[in-house]
């Protein structure tokens, strides 16, 4: 501690704190240790924001993570040094890969320690470098609080991602005078807003000649608060539209013009239109691949691309662009509107020719499935689901086939709706997802739909969620495999099940019951309905709802691993 | 392609670190790498010699200009420029060698900056080729150490790269 204070100096914590409160944060995800004590005294003595206490470091950054993908603010995360910095590496990276703006405070050990290997001394500024948007080590009082207005800027700004703030132990001691500047002034970071001009009237033109023109959008129009600017864009001149995993929501998915999702696990229509096409429109997606499979298959076609991204870097990376639009995706379709709307445009006779293929397309009903083997099926419990939360509620996944049956089956109308881990696949995220969901919305439905490989890695947050009284709904589809693990065995291992199966499985209602929470289990097709009704009339509390499910089920359609966008295994084919 | 690729960076602990760590992570290569402050002691410049298909090369352009440190990035071989790099050889420079040695360093006008009973230390510079073209030439019995700082870069005339 440093000897005196100045009249007008507070510690470094506490300047912390207050730069918190100037960037109106609401609530920061954490768990205390010896390198943040400073600040967690500081806490205690606020009253701005609320500290959510978890039960492991990984959950407070996938909560912080969440509560962002929700509301559209920077989530707020805090950690001590070492052992704590590290546990919050896989939530960074999380957000790092789905570019979530978040802002993610460390301890370090005190200054004088750094680099002699002192008690929980860990290189956090090294260890994030690749999974973070950018990192900031604070070596005197009197940067904190300029680095925390950045650590924000750079964080929401561009394209988003989580910023790391490291701060060692003595600098949270150390007073100065707190002032929070009102801008932020870097010459090196000056991100793009405005898309050129000329490319965006080219894109319009071409867009208004095509003959099968067709719409592609990612996690950039979620992000990018583009969704109305999109569905009126996509409506006027009446496009066939697809969304990535990750853009679920960006356009509604009740709609007729909706295709459904793209890719590995895409609908039929959806990825026979993108083969297909001839002019595409791809706006805050980045053509991974997962999205188009083998891009030399994709090559197979020629079609005019259009691409509109705030990340030039995105853009000409794995399929070469022929109109590449830097720029924020609300901007850029704001301009695009007001060309067509110059334009008044009819459907072309080639346009309804391309509908009518479509709609060739969209009659193999691709997502139909057989539900007659008395077990319950995945995809029914989602079907039922939507319907009984109205298709109105936020639904957090895991990582494998229920996320595929989820993102498939439940039917998202809105954006920031679906929240699950696209990019870095992170198995264990759907239970502080829908934490951070909950406690960004208190009165919202909240859906965790889940494997019971998946909800294993975070479980110990179902006292976190005791202790907040959060009434999510966990819908655990619980098929004792690591069911997409299992299916990759199957179609490309000829059936050797290597430690993909789940043995000594927790009595989950048990298990839920000593949480304090309500657990059922669901067993038959006919009770599916009723239970999700029931779980969803107890407005206050947590169930946990274990579904047995048909072990054998696989997601269909599938891309087999290397192959391109028409070449999908559909579940008629077996 | 060879490409020779300068940038300005802020002069901050860690810069360095996110341009090497960039070219690991995503498999570029890196052929040589130099850095220095500049004239204005808050920036540093480096210069990196890479090699790749132009996909790569401007994959490489955009994922430095993306780096917050990155203030400004420059492809050299968008125009005209020079290139130079600076080598010391330490040479044996006993009986019969030493004036072969002498004559070699004249002739590439090299400068015997340190000399020892038994050595010649030769200071050269040049472009990597010239350089290059030295070792060849030099007997490599003789050599007997060679330090090389990589390449530096700047534009012909006025193409002019600062904040």
């Amino acid at each position: 501690m440093a000897e005196t204070s100045h009249p007008h100096q507070i510690t470094g914590a506490e300047i912390l704190i207050r730069s918190l409160e100037q960037e109106n944060v609401k609530f920061v995800f954490g768990y205390p240790g010896g390198a943040v004590l400073h600040i967690y005294d500081a806490i205690y003595k606020q009253g701005h924001f609320k500290h959510i206490l978890v039960r492991h470091e990984q959950a407070a950054v996938h909560a912080a993570d969440a509560f962002s993908r929700a509301t559209g603010e920077v989530g707020v995360a805090l950690v001590t040094s070492g052992p704590g910095a590290t546990n919050a590496i896989t939530g960074i990276a999380t957000a790092y890969m789905d570019s979530i703006p978040m802002v993610v405070i460390s301890g370090q050990v005190p200054v004088a320690a750094i680099g002699l290997d002192a008690f929980q001394e860990v290189d956090m500024v090294g260890v994030t470098r690749p999974c973070v948007k950018h990192n900031f080590l604070v070596k005197d009082v009197k940067d904190i609080a300029s680095t925390m207005k950045k650590a924000f800027h750079i964080a929401r700004t561009g394209r988003p991602g989580p910023v790391v703030v490291d701060i060692p132990k003595d600098i949270t001691a150390n007073f100065a005078e707190f002032v929070y500047p009102s801008t932020v002034e870097m010459r090196s970071y000056n991100p793009v807003t405005k898309g050129h001009s000329g490319q965006i009237k080219k894109a319009v033109k071409l867009l208004l000649e095509a003959e099968r023109p067709m719409v592609y959008t990612g996690g950039g129009v979620v992000l990018g608060d583009a969704s109305e600017l999109l569905v009126k864009l996509v409506q006027a001149l009446g496009l066939p539209v697809t969304n990535t995993l990750m853009g679920l929501g960006g356009y509604p998915s009740t709609d007729k013009q909706f295709l459904g999702m793209l890719g590995m696990h895409g609908t039929y229509e959806a990825n026979m239109a993108m083969h297909e096409c001839d002019v595409l429109l791809a706006v805050g997606a980045r053509f991974d691949d997962r999205v188009i499979g083998n891009p030399e298959h994709f090559y197979n076609k020629d079609r005019t691309i259009i691409h509109v991204d705030i990340d030039p870097s995105s853009i000409s990376k794995r399929v070469k662009v022929h109109v590449p639009i830097v720029g924020d995706v609300k901007s850029v379709l704001g301009e695009m509107n007001d060309l067509v709307l110059q334009e008044k445009p009819q459907q072309s006779p080639a346009l309804k020719a391309w509908w009518k293929q479509i709609e060739e397309w969209r009659g193999k009903h691709c997502l139909n499935y057989l539900n007659n083997n008395g077990f319950i099926k995945p995809q029914y419990v989602i079907e039922k689901l939507w319907d009984v939360t109205k298709g109105d509620a936020f639904v957090t996944s895991d990582v494998g086939q229920h996320q595929m049956w989820a993102a498939q089956y439940y039917k998202f109308d809105k954006p920031r709706r679906w929240i699950n881990s696209g990019g870095l696949g992170t198995m264990g995220v759907g239970l502080p997802y829908a934490m951070g969901c909950q406690f960004a919305y208190p009165d919202a439905q909240v859906a965790c739909v889940t494997g019971e490989g998946s909800i294993q890695m975070n479980i110990q947050e179902l006292s976190t969620c005791k202790q907040y009284h959060l009434p999510i709904k966990v819908i655990l589809l619980n098929n004792r495999y690591l069911g997409m693990v299992r299916q990759w065995q199957e179609f490309f291992y000829e059936n050797r099940y290597s430690e993909s199966y789940m043995d000594s499985l927790p009595d989950f209602v048990k298990l839920a019951e000593s949480y304090g929470h309500v657990g059922m289990l669901i067993e038959k097709p006919e009770d599916v309905e009723g239970a999700l009704t029931d779980a969803f009339a107890m407005k206050d509390r947590f169930v946990f709802m274990n579904f047995i499910t048909d072990q054998k089920e696989n997601v269909f359609p599938m891309i087999p691993n290397g192959k391109g966008l028409s070449e999908m295994i559909l579940a008629e084919d077996l | 392609m060879r490409h020779i690729i300068s940038l300005l960076m802020e002069n901050e602990a860690g810069a360095l670190s996110r341009v090497a760590g960039l070219f690991s992570a995503r498999g570029y290569n890196i052929e040589s790498l130099t850095v220095a402050p500049t004239e204005d002691p808050t920036l540093s410049r480096m210069t990196i010699v890479t090699s790749g298909s132009e996909d790569v090369i401007e994959q490489i352009i955009k994922q430095l200009n993306k780096l917050v440190d990155v203030v400004k990035v420059l492809d050299l071989n968008d125009g005209k420029f020079i290139e130079r790099e600076l080598m010391l050889v330490k040479v044996k420079a006993t009986g019969g060698f030493r004036e072969e040695m002498k004559r070699m360093c004249d002739i590439f006008r090299g400068r015997i900056i340190d000399v020892a009973d038994g050595t010649f230390t030769i200071e050269l510079t040049g472009s990597g080729h010239k350089l290059d073209a030295f070792i060849e030439s030099l007997d490599k019995a003789a050599i007997l150490e060679t330090v090389r700082t990589g390449a530096s870069g700047i534009g012909r005339g006025d193409r002019i790269l600062k904040v």
